[in-house]
Order: C-alpha cells, then structure tokens, then sequence
C-alpha cells in the first residue's frame, strides 16, 4: 500500500471494533472510502451504524482497529476543518435563544483562532451556506422556534459552512419534511458536483436515493453487504409478480 | 454628604458594577449548557474557603477563590468522567462544602455574625485590598467570556458538534468552571455566596423572555444585571438591608415584569404571522414512481386461506414467504 493511495481515501476503517458499556456494539468492520464517493450506510436501529459513524469523527474511542481520515488516524488528526459533521438528534436549541446565523458561524471554528473576530469571507461564507438551504430569510430567527426540518437544514448548512471535503452525515433525513429532503438532498447534489466525498447514514434515504453510489448495509455490527446500491434496499415499495421471467423482487 | 462620598459606598458600588456584568456574562454560558445551579455549588463550597480563610488569619478571598476553582474542577472532572451525573456531582458538593463551612468557622472561634456578611453580602466590608483581587478577576471573567465567546458558544450548544471542529472540549468547560467560580468570589461580597447564583440564572432568564440570539440574550443580562445590582446596593443603604437580597429581589421583580411583557408581545406576533403548517408546502415531490406488477393471479380476501396480519391501516396476506396488501387493483410487497 503506497502512501498515494492513503491519501487519496478520505476514510479508511481497519478492523474496528467498538465497546459501548460492555457491549461490543462493532465488530471488526474494514470500510475504505475514496474521495469523491457517495456512500450511504444502510442498517435498522441497533445495527452499529451511528456508532460507526460516531467512531470515524473520533466521538468515540476504538477498542480495537483504528480509522484513518485522509490518511491520518483520528486520535492525531488536527486538520477538522476538511470535515464536515451533521449529527442526529436535533441539537439545534439549547438553553439560552441563539439564532440561525449564530449556530451556522459556529461551523467555521475549525477556521478560526482564538481571540480573532469574525472575517469578511467567514461572512460571506455563513450567507453562502444559508442560501444553499434555503434559510437566508430566517437568519435572524431562533432556531427554537424553527420546525424539525428547519432546523435540521441549519445544522447542515453548519457543517457545509467550513467548506468541507468530506461530509458525514447521521441520519439527516429523519423526522424531516420531504420539502427539506429536497433542498438539501440539492444542497448535497451541488457538493458531490464539486469533488466532496459523503457518508450518510440512514434508514430511509427519500430523494437522497438517486445520488448515492455505493451502499453499505450493517447488521448487528458487521457490515453483510457492501456494494452499488440496489433497489431492494432503498425502496420501501417492491412489488410482487407471479411471471416467470420476472423474478419480482426487484423494481426499477 | 451624600452616600456616593462615602468611601466604603464608592467600593461597594464598584464592586457591584463588576458582579453585574461577570455573573450575568459567564451565568449565560451555564444556562445555556443547562448547567443553572453549578453557580450555587460553587457558592457553597466556597463558604469552606471562607472559613478556612478565617481559620487560619488568611484573606478569606483568596482562600475562597482556590477552594472553589478546586471545587468547580471537581465538578465539571467528575460530570465529564460520567462518575456522576452532573446534578448529583453539584448535590455532593452542596453539602460538603457548607457542613465544611460551618465546621472551620466554629473551629475559628467566629460567630454567626461574620459568616453572615459572607452568605448575604455587606457592604461595609469590601476593603481596598479586596476591591484590587475583584477588579482584577472581574476584568479576566469579563476578557476570556468575551473574547471566547464563538467558541464557549459551540461547546455550550453543541458539545459533540464542538469536538468535530477540532476544538478542545474539555479544556473550554473547565475555563467555564474556572469562571464560575472566580465570578462567585468576585460576587461574594456584594451577593453573597448564598444568592451569587441567582445573579447568574435570573438576569438571563430575563433577558431571554424578549431576546432571540445569545449575543442579545448574553448584552441584556449583563444590562440587567448591573442595573439589578446598583439599584439593590443604593436600596440596601438606604433601607438599611442586606444588600444581597435586595438584589435578588430586584432582580426577580425584572424577571416578572420582562416575562409578562415577553407574553405579550410573543401572543401578538402570533396573531400578525401565520401559523407554520398555513405555509405553502414548496417543492414537494411526486410519490415514487409506481411500477404495477404483470399478473397477480389470486386475489386475496378474508377467505383466502393465507395467514392475515394487521398492518397499520391495513392488512397484509403471507405469500410464499412475503407479505402481500392490497393497493388498488394490485398487490403489493410489505
């Protein structure tokens, strides 16, 4: 393995295993994902897939294995700012009112100093990421008052803020209005366009679906399949033919 | 002569002006991190290093500013390790620090009288030497609360967000807990330790009946809180109280007025904007293409013979295996 093709993998995951409490919640899983690639990891709750994701941002430690970004393993790796991270639970409120603006600036401190205000381009950059989410109207809302699909838009808008190369997301499509799936099922259409590689994590992808190209689908810890993706998969509407030449499982 | 040519009143009002900025400054982050009472746990651990002060013929300010940093560290030492949940790690402390308390000023041989001045405040006693160590560690709260503002905002909001961008986590909450504890020093004789948190949580509830950012919510609750603390110490000499109830109390009499006006004006914008779910639905796309399948040749019914089960609003038949239900004139995969 030369040291050009690590570089070339935005992720790289060797033998992971993770303990959560006790409980081995991953089980050796061996994942490499190049950049540009748009990888959706599939499974149903409990299948380890959040805390795979979880583990390659480093929220959470390996027992064994270790992960890599861009060729540098998590516990070492300084360079945040080629990350960008939506996390699942809608994190956007907290106990003191903040506004959209306010959480979407909070993206660009993988950027910024200590100490050192915020710049012109940092501006234009947190306009830029609120336009592509269509929120640029609210930015001076608080995001409590925001609905469930609003405020999962300013947490990606958050993440796209930084200008990441590589995007993980945790369930973003879950709770949201499809009118939401779409802009930023858009908003991400409009990245892959420019070279970022994604990882989402899901059980239902919605309009996401036709811009993944790779699935990785998990079960109790392992990963079972790992390929294109495939109808079966990503539709939760099969239907069912008794021709012989169709074999039924599978439309298109 | 008026009371702002006494001297003691000039230092009391000094010292006032600076804990009504610090304590509302930091008080917001605690909020915000759901964090309201640590301020109290502080407070009362705090009392130990008064009494340790006195007991031993040392600056009861300095000897309450390193036990309570050493507190608050603990605090925030036992929260992140998760040995403790955060609300039973500030319990423990609650108690430990005032039977420690009141067990180093009994041994000290001091009364009731002097721990007073410390649980409620006094205005007599802030001396010049006090009123140096308050200025100097007032500016420090009010510099770091300031200058670190984006970051102590990202780690409060969103703590695992916060760890994604690189920053160090742990470091910022224990700078928050280090402040907390020097703003209760900082505000231990003109609150007192007793009610120095409620300096910290009530102007920010507040300030957050009318405001919708955290920069507002954090610029009013430090406009609330010297007001609050000003006008408690001129109401204190005048009416001859303890001046760190008066502020508390003044305090709480702003929270009740801001929430009330809050109501209002939130009840009004209500009526002049529509309601979320009145909003066009933009964009939304078609159902997923819908492929009808060539040639089901049994239709199934109550009678058919294959196993029912209730799904939802309908019923799905067992077929070789899989699920049918019916959609339309044909059938479905469930």
């Amino acid at each position: 393995m030369t040291s050009e093709n690590d570089s070339a993998r935005a992720v790289q995951v060797d033998d992971l295993s993770v303990d959560l409490g006790g409980r081995l919640v991953l089980r050796g899983i061996d994942l490499r994902i190049r950049q540009g690639e748009v990888v959706a990891v599939l499974g149903t709750n409990g299948s380890g897939k959040s805390t795979l994701i979880k583990t390659v941002v480093g929220l959470l430690p390996a027992a064994r294995g270790e992960v890599r970004l861009f060729g540098t393993p998590v516990p070492r790796f300084r360079e945040w700012r080629r990350v960008g991270y939506v996390p699942q639970r809608i994190t956007a409120a907290g106990g003191v009112p903040a506004t959209v603006y306010e959480v979407v600036s909070s993206g660009l401190l993988s950027k910024r100093r200590m100490f050192a205000p915020l710049g012109a381009a940092g501006k234009q950059a947190i306009e830029d990421a609120l336009e592509v989410v269509d929120m640029a109207d609210r930015r001076k809302d608080a995001v409590a008052e925001l609905s469930g699909g609003q405020q999962q838009r300013v947490l990606i808008a958050r993440a796209l803020v930084s200008d990441p190369e590589l995007l993980i997301l945790d369930e973003p499509t879950a709770g949201v209005d499809l009118a939401s799936q779409q802009i930023f099922a858009d908003a991400i259409r409009e990245r892959v366009a420019g070279g970022t590689t994604v990882v989402m994590v899901s059980h239902d992808l919605g309009p996401m679906d036709a811009l993944i190209d790779r699935s990785v689908v998990m079960r109790r810890g392992r990963i079972v399949y790992d390929g294109p993706p495939h109808a079966s998969q990503t539709h939760a509407h099969v239907h069912h033919s008794h021709t012989d030449d169709d074999p039924g499982w599978l439309t298109s | 002569m008026t009371m702002f040519q006494l001297e003691f009143m000039q230092r009391a009002l000094i010292a006032g002006l600076l804990t009504g900025l610090s304590a509302p400054a930091i008080g917001t982050y605690l909020v915000q991190r759901r964090l309201s009472l640590m301020g109290d746990g502080i407070g009362h651990i705090a009392i130990t290093g008064v009494a340790l002060g006195l007991l031993t013929g040392s600056a009861p300010v300095l000897t309450a500013i390193i036990v309570s940093i050493a507190g608050a560290t603990a605090i925030e030492l036992v929260r992140a390790r998760g040995k403790a949940t955060g609300d039973v790690a500030l319990a423990l402390l609650f108690y430990g620090g005032i039977a420690g308390g009141v067990l180093l000023i009994g041994l000290a041989g001091q009364g009731a009288a002097t721990l007073n001045t410390y649980l409620f405040g006094s205005l007599t006693t802030v001396s010049q030497s006090d009123l140096y160590v308050v200025v100097g560690l007032a500016v420090a709260v009010l510099v770091v609360a300031i200058g670190l503002g984006p970051q102590l905002f990202a780690v409060c909001q969103d703590e695992e967000f916060a760890r994604t961008t690189g920053l160090r986590v742990q470091l910022l909450n224990l700078v928050i807990a280090v402040m907390a504890a020097v703003t209760v020093t900082v505000a231990m004789r003109t609150v007192g330790l007793l009610l120095v948190s409620a300096l910290m949580v009530v102007p920010v509830a507040t300030a957050q009946q009318v405001t919708r950012s955290f920069r507002s919510t954090f610029i009013t609750a430090c406009v609330i809180g010297v007001l609050a603390c000003l006008a408690g110490i001129v109401t204190s000499y005048n009416a001859n109280v303890a001046p760190g109830a008066t502020i508390v109390v003044l305090a709480l009499a702003g929270f009740v007025v801001a929430a009330t006006v809050g109501t209002l004006l939130r009840r009004r914008a209500g009526r002049a904007r529509p309601l979320a779910d009145e909003e066009p639905e933009v964009g939304v796309p078609a159902p997923e293409p819908h492929v009808v399948s060539a040639g089901h040749p049994h239709a199934h019914s109550q009678a058919c013979g294959h196993k029912k089960v209730e799904h939802g609003d309908h019923v799905d038949y067992v077929h070789d295996g899989h699920l049918h239900a019916a959609h339309g004139d044909h059938w479905d995969e469930h």
